[in-house]
């Protein structure tokens, strides 16, 4: 999930909604029994570590394309997972976006 | 007591506790010698209290005859084993079955560990626990599951030779352990209680004994300071919130009697209360167990009151428990408190995606939403749920949602 700090733009009541609508999007996945795992990532304590070793704060990146989070799903295809990825709240921002990606198998080749 | 009901009720309280020492003692090598034992002490009690009356301290008699029993159950095998043995010293020794409380206690929690051991599949830990820590018949066991005496004979049969072959200790786990272990009993417990809960069987005493040995085997885990942890509280509270509606959810005929029908007045006010403080005593700690989220949702059940932040608060917890735990009744329930909390349209688009095509629930949910919104495709998921319904009553049910949606069909 890639958006602005919601902590930045938002009143408290809009977190709120917004709260209610990610959870009962995650738990729209789950209940279809195809939740794996996931979790949100805070925009606090980023740091940005790079080739040269130099440390500085972050997140990473533009302002609407930092990472706020990602959740893992059992998807028959990649376009369930988009299909998945289309009911995202985060999406009703404009500018913000969703990397849907596969995981790689165990087997040896990466 | 009268006479004839003092022995069937002395073997529902001490059996279990004569048999745990004795299987602790004997181990799972010979744990149905312990068994056989217990049994038959109780089969001379019959015997012996028929023509002599019943002696002044019924419970007393039982553990001296047991301990008797015992030993020379043991005498006669160590002289067997020296005959057949010869080299081996005589082993002469004082053999005592210590029947004191504490080690009732011990050794009952130590064969629950020892059954609710993933080895052996989950409902022959449920048969063994009913038989071993319960003292259940096995006409009682079968009637819970549904099933005959032979297969239930057979499935603890077979458990019991596993065990014996996994080398299973009847010990209690290491504290770093614990965790771990109780998981299994901690399931074992709920399926137990769940059996009781929803079986079809129509014996509703035996059901509601079932429920009850569930909820006292929890209730051993919580007052043994190294068991006393939150999930264990929860587990117990979660079950005391749903046995508090135990007179209420049948009727006088055997039909099941849905939750918003039910008489709130026959709710048992005390579990619900006792499920409170369990739960309570179940919010320390910093780990979440899906016996919280349940027993959370199950608090919240015990307010019959239709508003929003009822029905939003359980929508939650159910996205936190399927995200723990995916089932289909979790599912279904979900999709209920979200057309309650989101409204009926949103909830039907949430339930298509389920495709739970062969749960006679899943049809009976779908017939619901499409209540008010469209009543012919309500009535074709309430018929598709009849088909797949099991019982008469669930079939009865059924067709009383049907008859109300005829008979609310707008005259033209």
């Amino acid at each position: 999930m890639r958006h602005e700090d919601g902590l930045k733009v938002a009143s408290p009541e809009q977190m709120q909604i917004w709260m209610k609508q990610t959870m009962d999007w995650i738990g729209g996945i789950a209940a279809q029994n195809k939740f794996v795992s996931g979790t949100g990532l805070p925009f606090e304590y980023a740091r940005v570590v790079r080739s040269n070793k130099v440390v500085t704060n972050g997140p990473f990146g533009e302002i609407k394309e930092t990472i706020g989070g990602f959740i893992v799903v059992r998807a028959d295809s990649v376009d369930e997972a988009v299909e998945f990825a289309k009911g995202c709240p985060v999406l009703q921002g404009e500018g913000n976006s969703m990397e849907v990606r596969k995981i790689a198998k165990n087997d040896g080749v990466h | 007591m009268e006479q004839q009901e003092l022995i069937p009720h002395l073997f529902r309280s001490e059996y279990r506790k004569i048999v745990s020492v004795l299987c602790r003692h004997f181990g799972f090598d010979q744990m149905e010698i312990a068994e056989d034992i217990t049994s038959d002490t109780f089969l001379t009690a019959a015997q012996t209290w028929a023509l002599n009356g019943a002696p002044k301290n019924p419970v007393a008699w039982l553990y001296s005859v047991a301990k008797n029993k015992a030993k020379n159950y043991l005498q006669r095998n160590s002289v067997f084993e020296n005959k057949i043995a010869p080299g081996i010293k005589e082993i002469a020794y004082e053999i005592d079955i210590d029947l004191s409380p504490q080690n009732i206690n011990d050794s009952q929690l130590q064969m629950m560990f020892a059954i609710c051991d993933p080895a052996i599949p989950p409902e022959a830990q449920i048969g063994l626990s009913l038989r071993i820590l319960c003292g259940f018949g096995i006409q009682e066991i079968a009637e819970a599951f549904l099933t005959s005496k032979e297969t239930i004979n057979k499935r603890l049969f077979r458990a019991r030779e596993k065990l014996r072959d996994e080398a299973i200790k009847i010990e209690f786990p290491h504290p770093s352990e614990i965790n771990r272990r109780l998981e299994t009993v901690l399931t074992t417990i709920y399926l137990m209680f769940s059996e009781g809960y929803y079986s079809v069987s129509q014996n509703q005493v035996l059901r509601k004994d079932v429920c009850f040995e569930a909820m006292r085997l929890c209730h051993m885990l919580v007052e043994n300071s190294a068991t006393n942890t939150p999930p264990v509280n929860a587990l117990l509270s979660l079950m005391y919130f749903h046995a508090s509606r135990f007179d209420a959810r049948i009727g006088k005929d055997g039909e099941l009697i849905l939750y918003h029908e039910q008489d709130t007045g026959l709710w048992n006010a005390d579990m619900i209360s006792k499920g409170g403080y369990f739960l309570k005593y179940a919010t320390t700690g910093d780990k979440i167990s899906k016996y919280h989220l349940e027993a959370a949702i199950a608090y919240w059940n015990t307010h019959q009151v239709d508003t929003t932040e009822k029905w939003e608060n359980i929508l939650q917890l159910y996205n936190r428990l399927l995200q723990i735990e995916y089932s289909p009744v979790a599912a279904l329930n979900r999709t209920y408190a979200l057309s309650k909390a989101n409204g009926k349209r949103e909830a039907i688009t949430e339930a298509e995606k389920l495709n739970l095509t062969d749960n006679q629930f899943y049809f009976a949910l779908l017939g619901e939403l499409y209540t008010d919104i469209d009543n012919t495709t309500a009535k074709q998921n309430f018929q598709q749920a009849i088909s797949l319904a099991k019982t008469q009553a669930d079939k009865q049910t059924l067709q009383r949602k049907i008859d109300r949606l005829i008979s609310n069909q707008p005259q033209s």
